[in-house]
């Protein structure tokens, strides 16, 4: 395989038996580049969160996976509520999940910080009742 | 420990991975919360839950946990098992509490993948 790549996943809202899906698909995809294992784990952990979120609050939204030379693009765009109080839900433990996706086992309001945590740089862009956007750049 | 001998040690089942029961494991995390698998599991590390849905193995298959410990007899639906065997994460299943299952551990070698969680004071959900 090439050194670079652009891949599209599509992801629906509500669809919580698919959680994870496109995040292992993610994960099998750069696992076929020489990026070294943790940079991958990273990359598919904040892939994952990024996820759950759009299946959690979106409608549907699509991840756009990026490899180039030095970089992992990391994009997750959505159509949904978007969030009102972006730093707010960037804290630990701040979460507006409901009881099904409680369930599950997610909503500890762990996930925007987490994916922060696993990025180099991450930026993320809503606007109420239109959507939000993620920007999650990792180095190789 | 080996798997092999986690299995022995907990009267554990083996419900998936009976050919991966020689990969040793020296770290645990134990969560029903897999927001916080996600956040603070480590590579190599053995999940310990009680959940049974798919995603714990998606989750697994993520961070690269080396398997999964069901406790309180949990026994997971089959479709988790099918994506246990197509990621190759093996899957065993004891009868233990989450508490005893992990103090028996504990005794025997394994310690936390992360012994405590640095940041904040607290973390107060809202």
């Amino acid at each position: 395989m090439s050194e670079t790549c652009e891949i599209s996943f599509p992801i629906e809202g509500d669809r919580f038996e698919d959680a994870g899906k496109v995040s292992v698909e993610v994960k099998k995809i750069l696992k076929t580049f020489d990026i070294p294992n943790d940079i991958l784990r990273r990359a598919a952990i904040a892939t994952y969160e990024s996820e759950i979120n759009v299946i959690s609050y979106a409608i549907r939204g699509t991840v756009n996976l990026r490899v180039t030379d030095d970089r992992i693009l990391i994009d997750v765009e959505d159509i949904g509520p978007g969030i009102s109080d972006i730093e707010q839900a960037m804290q630990q433990g701040y979460s507006t999940a409901n009881d099904r996706i409680r369930e599950m086992g997610f909503g500890a309001g762990m996930g925007l910080f987490n994916i922060k945590n696993c990025s180099d740089t991450f930026e993320i862009l809503s606007e109420e009742w239109k959507g939000t956007h993620l920007k999650i750049v990792i180095n190789r | 420990m080996t798997l092999r001998e986690i299995a022995d040690l907990l009267d554990a089942t083996v419900l998936m991975g009976k050919n991966h029961l020689d990969i040793e494991v020296q770290t645990a995390f134990a969560a029903d919360l897999m927001s916080d698998v996600l956040a603070f599991a480590k590579p190599g590390s053995i999940m310990i839950t009680g959940l049974t849905n798919p995603q714990i193995v998606r989750i697994a298959s993520i961070v690269d946990n080396s398997a999964i410990l069901l406790v309180r007899g949990k026994i997971p639906p089959e479709d988790t098992l099918h994506l246990a065997e197509e990621l190759e994460i093996p899957v065993l299943s004891t009868r233990y509490i989450l508490f005893e299952t992990s103090g028996r551990l504990y005794a025997n070698g394994i310690v936390g993948c992360v012994r405590k969680i640095e940041g904040p004071e607290s973390v107060v959900p809202l």
